[in-house]
């Protein structure tokens, strides 16, 4: 093994992470390199510096505060539940629109007559029927006849 | 027997609240402590690990446990970290590493020895003092994500896998970065390490 290859190792080898054929391997390799020796005992010496750091404990309000704040957040509502804050309004909604349909069954049928003299197309029916230029007219393609009875 | 993190976080996913509890008195403490290190401030320490709490809580009805808890967890913990550090970045730069730390970051919360109970042995604690702010310092200086890369393997004791999923990275980048971090450590703390060597 190189001491290239070592580098991402000797952190693993340092903290008993390795496997059983990756130590064996290192330390075949340790036992040739005393560069790397060094560079194993100086990282086991910073990693045994990392432990003087002590633990802090958290302030005794940090609890209290937690649940605050998940007492504070709102309860997971199905997609009706924006009815349950007002009911009174849901209420009023649904009284009206019974009420329309209700006035809607007692309404005669609408039986004004059109008066098909407001109508222009119905006026000029009688001179585009026989307006000669337009049987002149190229047959349109298909799709666009298609096209334009969708439109219409 | 004790339910697992996941079947805890099952359990607030089916309106359980007191498993939320647990976990929340299991994780505190790594917690805190981990954004501790990280932001070196405690109250924004404690800010952050809150709403943490919060986005767990606030994630349980889409908890799928596809993953192990603590690497939701910390990935949860470490994304607000990066975002808090990067976002005080310009504020740290100001400040002069040689100048004297704020009460919060000295080490008042830290403090272990009573030295008029424990230790009549007063120049022995001003060294143990010395060489805490000396690995303080040295963590605070490596960059972000290998600080995180840090705290995450030595003092969570995550595994390479949850590490690299938590930092979105490959283990081999992993292992990469951490070889980084700690040749950057062996540097800073040269005489610490040559101190200790000799011993």
């Amino acid at each position: 093994m190189s001491c290239s290859r070592m580098e991402n190792k000797i952190l693993g080898y340092v903290d008993g992470r390795l496997k059983e054929g990756e130590r064996l391997e290192m330390e075949k390799h340790l036992s040739t390199c005393a560069p790397c020796q060094l560079r194993v005992t100086e990282f086991s010496s910073v990693h045994a510096l990392l432990d003087e750091l002590p633990m802090i404990e958290p302030s005794p309000a940090f609890d209290a505060r937690v649940r605050a704040r998940v007492a504070a957040e709102p309860a997971k509502r199905n997609w009706w539940a924006w009815l349950l804050p007002s009911p009174r309004v849901a209420f009023a909604a649904s009284m009206l629109l019974l009420g329309t349909l209700w006035i809607g069954t007692f309404s005669g049928p609408i039986d004004t007559p059109i008066d098909q003299t407001d109508i222009p197309v119905l006026e000029n029916y009688d001179v585009i029927s026989s307006f000669e230029p337009l049987t002149e007219l190229p047959q349109a393609p298909a799709d666009e006849t298609d096209q334009q009875s969708q439109d219409m | 027997m004790a339910r697992s993190d996941v079947q805890l976080m099952l359990d607030v996913k089916a309106g359980d609240e007191q498993s939320f509890a647990l976990l929340l008195h299991r994780y505190r403490s790594p917690l805190v402590n981990f954004l501790y290190r990280m932001v070196r401030n405690r109250e924004q320490a404690e800010d952050l690990a809150q709403e943490v709490f919060l986005r767990v809580y606030r994630a349980r009805a889409d908890y799928v446990p596809s993953a192990k808890f603590t690497t939701w967890l910390f990935r949860i913990a470490t994304n607000l970290a990066l975002n808090s550090v990067r976002d005080n970045r310009y504020q740290r730069m100001e400040i002069s590493l040689d100048a004297p730390l704020t009460a919060d970051a000295e080490d008042g919360d830290e403090k272990t020895l009573d030295v008029a109970e424990k230790q009549p042995n007063i120049e022995q604690h001003l060294v143990e003092d010395v060489q805490r702010k000396m690995i303080r310092r040295a963590i605070e200086k490596l960059p972000e994500k290998q600080r995180a890369a840090v705290l995450l393997h030595k003092y969570q004791e995550l595994d390479y896998g949850e590490i690299s999923k938590i930092l979105e990275c490959s283990e081999s980048a992993l292992k990469s970065l951490l070889f980084r971090a700690y040749e950057t450590l062996r540097v800073e703390l040269a005489p610490l390490v040559a101190q200790r060597a000799r011993q």
